[in-house]
């Protein structure tokens, strides 16, 4: 196959408008699966977290996971959606090795939630609204590892692995309707989009929102209308796309790449695509024209979902405060500009920063942290700020060990690290490294006697008044007691023994 | 005394009383299984050494003085073949899941095991319960014990064989169209479907999925309830499952047998009977009829003019329904395997090719066929409107009666061979049993006499509204009394003697 012809973007612009849609499935981090009582953790030896009904054993049956209905309803409500008071699950047919029982139980006709929507802050600080057409349950399948032959899928590949412990983890798919009028900004609003609800989600707390663990995987669809014609183009899907970054650019390649193939007269197949995050471009997967008939019916194992009114009333009144809220009650809280809090935002800083505050840290120790030695620390080991594996809550902890002398800035560097190198929590780095300042009077005052004694010309020195003198001293105990004395304190017991 | 003649309920209270020991009572059948099963064939595994091992349970308890685990402690049964046993293969009469065995047990497995039951062995069955006959098993036909050149009946011929050859005094068997209660006409014996949701479906390898139903297959009314509420109550692995009480069947049964049926209203259903019924089916079922008003029920027609949709609707729904359930058998985690293809998607196709039967293939094709983009409305929805229509009939036949009746089934018991390459024909044998599954209902076969011209076994259903088993129970036990009283010798007795293998 030839190398597709790629059309500058502003030339693409000028003639065509894009039309988005994204859909975004959601791994939710419920204890257990959707249909059963197996955990859900993330990287168990395969074929761990199984049990017969997840592993689709002849005679086993689903039962509903009532939190992960919980869960969808929460994540309903908060894209403002309308909460179906009624609905059943259904069954998706198709074979395919890593789905147990070769049917996948989806919600087809009947979603949890309908006719939402969530409005998506862009880098200049407008706003577009992003119209939400449903959010429905289903579960996830298995992993499939296809061993051997160029392209590591399935044809070709000289065997395979299956690890059962992702099938059945509750999965929530959400989906914008047409997204149309984005013109030059398709790709930044697909990817404001995606940004936007992986941060409503870590609000609602009901996903790990990790798009490099796929608990968070999106779908691009587009296509392209001639310029102000109103007339829809044929559509591609593409998968694959596992960063912010990658919604963005594969955007924009469709883009370059459809007008390529309308400009040469021809027509865009409709197909799904991968993106290919090495190369930044997309290639043609299965054809849909000839994608198999899933032959949906209603799931005759499952009573319907019939969340009663006063449940939904309950969830929506309990909500978290949205991280749209948030911001804009920190900006006036902590008296930031515009650009200071775009800048914290698109560190990813802020929702840390105030979770950091809101765990009893002050504002502006808690900002200093953040966007200072722990941005540092997620540079040098390549994550987003999100990524680093320290809490809020930890760095609250650091942030009160300093206030309240027992911990130096520098030593709480080193527990900071400590935490990050997986040694456990601040308190429990702390005792291990034996990082606290030594606050032991008893022995403080030995080790300035002792350096006093080392050196008997500034100890006269300083007796002489040449209290300046005492920085060789404080210097010597510092040294002695590997960084670990409070300085100033050091200091005072210097003066105090040569008067 | 021959203690394979028992009834249930009898030999449970000579364990009870220590006359007996259930591991003498395992033995005895496991020796007429030896004795007979040769012929019968109504067995696809016998396990000797846990019934054994599980009568001594039962024995050193009540050896020890604690109280038998239920009424039916230490009796013997014979569990359909559908249902997961984890010491015991599970093989739905497939050669797809020839060897397989389950890592977990049944819920009605579990509960009989907790109620000290004795479970013998597997029954035989049409191959995913899909037949009449058990001609469909993949392991070779059952023959009824009343003629071994006829069919048992089925999906379970072998749960209701196993009664008439006196080799069990209890089974289990599934219905999904009437495979409990079609095998009981055929064979002289009591069958029950449960009320959907009555009896947990967790372990019972699906067939369709909305119709299948778990229930006893004894010889007497009382044996049927007592079992009933050994296997029936709420599961919470079974999201069908109802939560609520198990209606006081034993009870019922119980002041059934006393023979007064004053102030009981019968519904005669209009529909089904005359023509297409065998004239001795007829016959017997209409004395039956007239036994019931001797003994004080107030005999009502009355009509449900969507019946004659049923099988129709039946024969969209159940294989839709199988299409989907059956499609997890693909040789990548268990059970057969063809491994000549160069692909998982042709080791799949090549082992459901040699795996599954022709009856069975018909039915995937069939279901897969209904649920097609574009057939879908004109199928499938239109067969779940039908169903709606026949729950309706059986709401307003309800408000003229307590229970309902008719023949079970519309011919005795046929010749094996006759209909295997008929379908249709073999489907129209479920005509009289299939709109209680539609419905959801719950529906019992009681022995009703001989038909005149073979001299085979007929079968009375007597059916009742959802969670109504109570009255039923109650009109089967009166029923019963009634025609033992008036005959020298109990019906299922008069099974012809069989050829012993020794």
């Amino acid at each position: 196959m030839s190398a597709p012809t790629l059309v500058d973007f502003a030339e693409v612009v000028e003639r065509f408008d894009p039309v988005l849609g994204l859909e975004v499935h959601v791994e939710l981090s419920t204890n257990s699966k959707m249909f059963c009582g197996c955990p859900t953790d993330f990287g168990a030896e395969p074929n761990t977290q199984v049990c017969p009904v997840c592993l689709g054993l002849p005679g086993s049956l689903p039962v509903v996971n009532r939190a992960a209905v919980e869960s969808a309803m929460r994540i309903g409500l908060a894209l403002n959606c309308t909460i179906a008071p009624w609905g059943r699950f259904a069954r998706k047919n198709y074979f395919y090795p890593d789905m147990p029982k070769n049917f996948q139980t989806s919600q087809y006709d009947e979603p949890i939630a309908v006719n939402g929507w969530l409005d998506v802050p862009l880098d200049d600080g407008s706003t577009v609204r992003v119209e939400i057409e449903r959010a429905h349950m289903e579960e996830d399948t298995g992993k499939s590892l296809h061993v051997g032959g160029a392209t590591g899928r399935i044809h070709g590949a000289e065997y395979s692995l299956l690890d059962y412990n992702r099938a059945g983890v509750p999965l929530i798919e959400i989906v914008t309707k047409m997204i149309p009028g984005t013109r030059e900004r398709a790709p930044e609003v697909a990817r404001a989009y995606v940004t936007a609800l992986r941060d409503l989600l870590r609000a609602l707390d009901v996903s790990d929102v990790r798009m490099d663990q796929g608990s968070l995987r999106c779908d691009v669809n587009l296509s392209l209308s001639p310029r102000d014609s109103g007339v829809l183009g044929t559509r591609s899907e593409t998968k694959n796309v596992n960063s912010l970054r990658s919604v963005e650019r594969a955007v924009r390649y469709e883009m370059t790449r459809q007008a390529g193939v309308l400009l040469a007269g021809e027509k865009v197949v409709q197909e799904t695509r991968h993106f290919d995050e090495a190369t930044g471009t997309t290639r043609a997967g299965r054809r849909k024209e000839t994608s198999e008939d899933y032959r949906y019916f209603p799931e005759p194992d499952l009573v319907p979902i019939a969340p009663p009114a006063e449940w939904v009333e309950e969830l929506r009144t309990t909500l978290p405060e949205l991280p749209w809220a948030r911001r804009a009650r920190v900006k006036a809280e902590w008296g930031l500009s515009d650009p200071e809090l775009r800048d914290l935002v698109n560190a990813g800083a802020l929702d840390l920063i105030a979770e950091t505050v809101a765990a009893g840290a002050p504002p502006a120790d808690a900002r200093s942290w953040w966007v200072s030695y722990l941005a540092q620390q997620a540079n040098v080991r390549g994550v987003e700020l999100v990524g680093l594996p320290i809490t809020p809550a930890q760095v609250a902890r650091v942030i009160e060990l300093v206030a309240s002398g027992e911990l130096t800035n520098k030593l709480a560097r080193q527990v900071v690290d400590g935490v990050l190198d997986g040694e456990g929590s601040p308190d429990e780095v702390v005792e291990r490294r034996g990082l606290k300042v030594v606050s032991d009077e008893g022995a403080l005052v030995a080790a300035v006697d002792e350096a006093l004694a080392a050196q008997p010309d500034i100890a006269a020195k300083i007796r002489g008044g040449k209290v300046a003198a005492a920085g060789a001293i404080v210097g010597a105990v510092m040294k002695a007691t590997k960084g670990q004395a409070d300085a100033k304190r050091v200091r005072e017991l210097v003066i105090e023994r040569c008067s | 005394m021959d203690l394979t003649r028992l009834s249930a309920a009898q030999l449970a209270e000579k364990i009870h009383s220590r006359e007996v020991s259930a591991v003498e009572a395992a033995q005895a059948h496991l020796d007429r299984i030896a004795e007979v099963d040769g012929t019968v064939h109504a067995f696809l595994h016998v396990a000797t050494e846990a019934a054994l091992a599980s009568a001594a349970l039962v024995d050193a308890g009540l050896d020890a003085g604690a109280p038998p685990a239920s009424p039916l402690a230490g009796v013997p049964l014979a569990l359909k073949d559908v249902f997961t046993t984890a010491d015991m293969p599970t093989t739905c009469g497939s050669k797809i899941l020839e060897g397989w065995r389950p890592p977990y047990d049944a819920t009605v497995t579990s509960r009989l095991r907790a109620a000290g039951i004795t479970i013998l062995g597997k029954t035989n069955m049409d191959e995913f319960a899909m037949g009449s006959s058990t001609e469909h098993s993949a392991y070779g036909p059952t023959r009824n014990p009343w003629d071994t050149g006829r069919i048992p009946g089925g999906s379970g011929g072998g749960s209701a064989a196993v009664l008439a050859a006196f080799e069990a005094p209890l089974a289990i068997g599934t219905d999904t169209g009437g495979s409990i209660r079609q095998p009981a006409a055929m064979t002289g014996t009591v069958g029950v479907k449960p009320t959907y949701g009555g009896v947990s479906r967790y372990g019972l390898v699906a067939c369709a999925s909305s119709l299948d139903q778990g229930g006893p297959c004894t010889r007497t009314v009382l044996d049927a309830a007592l079992l009933h509420e050994v296997i029936a109550g709420h599961d919470p692995l079974d999201s069908t499952s109802i939560d609520a009480p198990v209606p006081a069947v034993v009870e019922a049964a119980r002041a059934g047998a006393a023979g007064d049926l004053g102030g009981v209203r019968v519904g005669v259903v209009r529909e089904l009977g005359g023509e297409g019924y065998q004239p001795g089916v007829e016959r017997a079922y209409r004395a039956a009829v007239e036994r019931l008003e001797k003994l004080g029920a107030e005999v009502v027609e009355v009509s449900c003019p969507h019946f004659q949709y049923g099988l129709a609707a039946y024969y969209l729904i159940l294989p839709s329904e199988v299409s989907s359930n059956l499609a997890r058998f693909d040789a990548m985690r268990y059970g057969l395997r063809v491994d000549a293809g160069a692909s998982a998607e042709e080791v799949m196709a090549l082992t459901r090719e040699a795996g599954f039967g022709p009856e069975v293939k018909r039915r995937i094709i069939l279901g897969t066929y209904a649920l097609s983009s574009g057939y879908y409305d004109a199928y499938y929805g239109q067969a779940q409107k039908v169903r709606t229509l026949i729950s309706r009939d059986f709401a307003a036949a309800f408000e003229q009666a307590d229970v309902l009746v008719s023949p079970t089934a519309p011919t005795t018991a046929f010749r094996i061979g006759d209909k295997v390459d008929d379908p249709l024909a073999m489907y129209l044998n479920d005509l009289a049993t299939i709109p209680t599954n539609l419905a959801g209902t719950a529906a019992m076969s009681v022995p009703c006499g001989l038909a005149e011209e073979d001299g085979l076994p007929v079968g009375l259903q007597i059916m009742a509204p959802a969670l109504g088993e109570a009255q039923m129970y109650r009109v089967g036990a009166a029923y019963e009394a009634a025609r033992d009283a008036d005959d020298d010798l109990p019906l299922i007795q008069r099974v012809p003697t069989l050829e012993v293998s020794r």
